[in-house]
């Protein structure tokens, strides 16, 4: 009773530092979502000053054509296999930064993770498209150094996709993974090591476990915005360029029709939900 | 109490800066248009204001349906309107535009009889739409990938080009461009199954999908892709001022041609002002500085398209009276026909995954 009103009070005194953030929220998020998902139930945009009326046609379109279906399954397989590469590529540089280097060394790597930060995402896969195409920077800089003639034509294609994405996106699992990495005590690893434990087991039973928050973060923060990705999709992937996101964009953009692409939204805002949800006794137990 | 004075000073600003932005001055001309098609121009937009003495005041749209909703939601807020000629029937069934006095445009005389009497832009002797630049989408081919220039549509399929062949990502002109490969009418296709399976059959050559010129303009620099669909005046352009390895062909089967036009919505502030804008644009001088500084397309004014060099393209190849008997120009679509082209054009793309 006595704790319940002192937290009462402290939410009190606690509401005029919250109520900025709250407002601010409000606005900017909460505003704009409720009118989509109020879009996502008409038959026409009101703006149109077409005759309107409630509908669920729209997220009955989903399942009246196989092709949503089958993008969103492509979508979700790229969200996992961009997460994937960047788990392999994040964890073990993370590693590095919080337990290997130290002083000047870090700053600079550290400052090499996050530069990709501080250039314009369209810039990075404009760049990506110089360097993966045919005569492009990788295929003549290979040729350049290898005796014998290789081809490599990587732009336009699904590869080309997963490279621009997970260029974009690993900074994310580098950071958390730092974070977490960085808070294990290095004490308990020399623990380990002193009962017997090999550099192996003592990365499967002590520093893994323990940086599991970071990993699930980070995975997280990559997956639920690859699913819905569209920009590099459309300028990398060429003619394997066509995901949800994509289908999604074309709804607002090309045909206007924002009722569609809000309830494509909505279900693919559904399924991410799901999966996180489906996933999270099992990453909290792992973690 | 902090927050309702913040709450009312947001309210106040806002209000203000819609008053401010809803203020359409009577000596301005506020012109919708695509972005750097011509109307936006800094020296013809200087050369109209020192002639004229109004301000032009420039807004852009990406898509024919975000500029019908433009017009719809700021009445009165536009003098001069840009419409493809297939969409001037839904601006004026909605009560969008209003007829133009034509006897105020003194080049209006001067507008090739067929494209002035379109019945795309005239309904009952009134004309809704005044012609403006008409253009074609065709093929452009990359000089270095051919000795001489193809002359039929069926290059696109030749296995020779395998993973260098480009198409728009767009749903009407794929599928017209479909009709056309199949010797249909595009504006009447009775056979669609043929349509689809002639582009099913093109999806693996293709290298992908452009969607601006500039898409266009890049693969060919760095000499990806031996042919596509592309439009006349992006052609010319890429030819003219990028000085790149570009040819348009105009194939035998035929090409999607399309004429633009301005309006003039209901309620605009400065009707005048639109008027003197409107007969700028279809003003020669205006035209031939046009086509010299960027590249454009055809101009519907004949004396404007004269005033061009003998072997301008525009004039040569586009006014070649062969070409004229094979092109066909895009009629209105209704939404049904444009929802099922989206349709069929995403399960091609799906499929083709």
């Amino acid at each position: 009773m006595a704790a319940a009103t002192a937290s009462r009070n402290g939410l009190r005194s606690a509401l005029p530092l919250l109520a900025p953030a709250y407002l601010w929220l409000t606005v900017a998020i909460f505003l704009p979502l409720s009118a989509m998902v109020f879009f996502s139930f008409m038959t026409e945009l009101p703006l149109s000053g077409k005759p309107w009326a409630f509908t669920l046609g729209n997220y009955a379109a989903f399942f009246s054509q196989s092709l949503y279906l089958t993008l969103l399954l492509a979508s979700l397989r790229l969200g996992l296999e961009v997460t994937l590469w960047c788990v392999v590529i994040g964890y073990p540089a993370a590693y590095v930064l919080a337990k290997v280097l130290k002083g000047r060394s870090r700053e600079a790597i550290f400052l090499l993770v996050i530069l990709p930060f501080w250039s314009n995402g369209l810039v990075r896969i404009f760049s990506w498209a110089m360097v993966l195409r045919e005569g492009g920077i990788l295929d003549t800089a290979l040729n350049a150094m290898l005796p014998f003639k290789i081809n490599i034509d990587l732009m336009y294609s699904y590869p080309a996709v997963i490279i621009g994405l997970v260029h974009s996106y690993v900074p994310y699992m580098v950071l958390t993974c730092y974070l977490t990495l960085q808070a294990i005590d290095d004490s308990l690893i020399e623990a380990g090591r002193s009962l017997g434990a090999s550099r192996l087991q003592v990365l499967k039973r002590v520093i893994i476990p323990l940086s599991m928050p970071g990993l699930v973060a980070g995975a997280a923060l990559i997956f639920v915005p690859v699913v819905g990705s569209f920009m590099e999709p459309r300028i990398l992937g060429g003619r394997t360029g066509t995901f949800y996101g994509t289908v999604i964009e074309d709804q607002f953009v090309a045909v206007f029709n924002w009722p569609l692409g809000a309830a494509l939204s909505f279900i693919l805002l559904a399924v991410v939900l799901v999966i996180l949800a489906i996933a999270s006794p099992v990453l909290r137990r792992a973690a | 109490m902090r927050m309702p004075d913040l709450t009312a000073l947001l309210t106040a600003t806002a209000v203000f800066t819609s008053a401010l932005a809803f203020a359409a001055k009577a000596d301005e001309v506020h012109v919708l248009n695509w972005k750097g098609y011509g109307a936006d121009e800094p020296w013809a937009v200087e050369a109209f204001e020192k002639a004229t003495g109004n301000k032009v005041v420039n807004d852009f749209f990406n898509s024919e349906q975000e500029m019908l909703t433009k017009i719809r939601t700021n009445p009165g807020l536009y003098d001069v309107v840009m419409i493809n000629a297939a969409f001037n029937d839904q601006a004026m069934d909605g009560k969008l535009i209003q007829p133009i006095d034509v006897s105020k445009l003194p080049n209006y005389a001067d507008i090739s009889k067929d494209k002035a009497g379109s019945p795309m832009l005239v309904h009952d002797g009134k004309v809704y739409g005044v012609p403006w630049v008409w253009g074609l989408t065709a093929l452009a081919i990359n000089d270095k990938s051919f000795d001489k220039p193809p002359t039929s549509i069926a290059e696109m399929w030749d296995a020779a080009h395998k993973g260098r062949v480009v198409i728009r990502d767009d749903a009407v002109e794929a599928v017209q461009f479909g009709a056309i490969a199949t010797g249909q009418n595009i504006n009447d296709i009775k056979d669609m199954d043929a349509v689809k399976a002639k582009l099913t059959s093109l999806m693996p050559q293709i290298k992908t999908f452009w969607s601006s010129e500039n898409d266009w303009n890049q693969m060919v620099a760095s000499n990806q892709i031996d042919i596509g669909t592309y439009w006349s005046g992006s052609a010319d352009r890429a030819k003219t001022h990028f000085k790149l390895p570009v040819s348009l062909v105009v194939p035998q089967e035929g090409a999607v041609a399309w004429l633009d036009a301005f309006s003039i919505p209901v309620g605009a502030k400065n009707v005048a002002g639109a008027e003197a804008f409107i007969n700028y644009m279809i003003d020669p001088k205006f035209y031939v500085e046009w086509v010299t500084k960027v590249g454009a397309p055809v101009s519907a004014n004949t004396k404007a398209v004269e005033a061009l060099p003998e072997d301008a393209f525009n004039r040569k190849v586009m006014g070649d009276p062969e070409v004229a008997k094979r092109i066909q120009f895009q009629a209105p679509i209704t939404d049904a026909q444009r929802e099922a082209y989206l349709a069929l054009w995403q399960q091609l793309k799906v499929d083709v995954k």
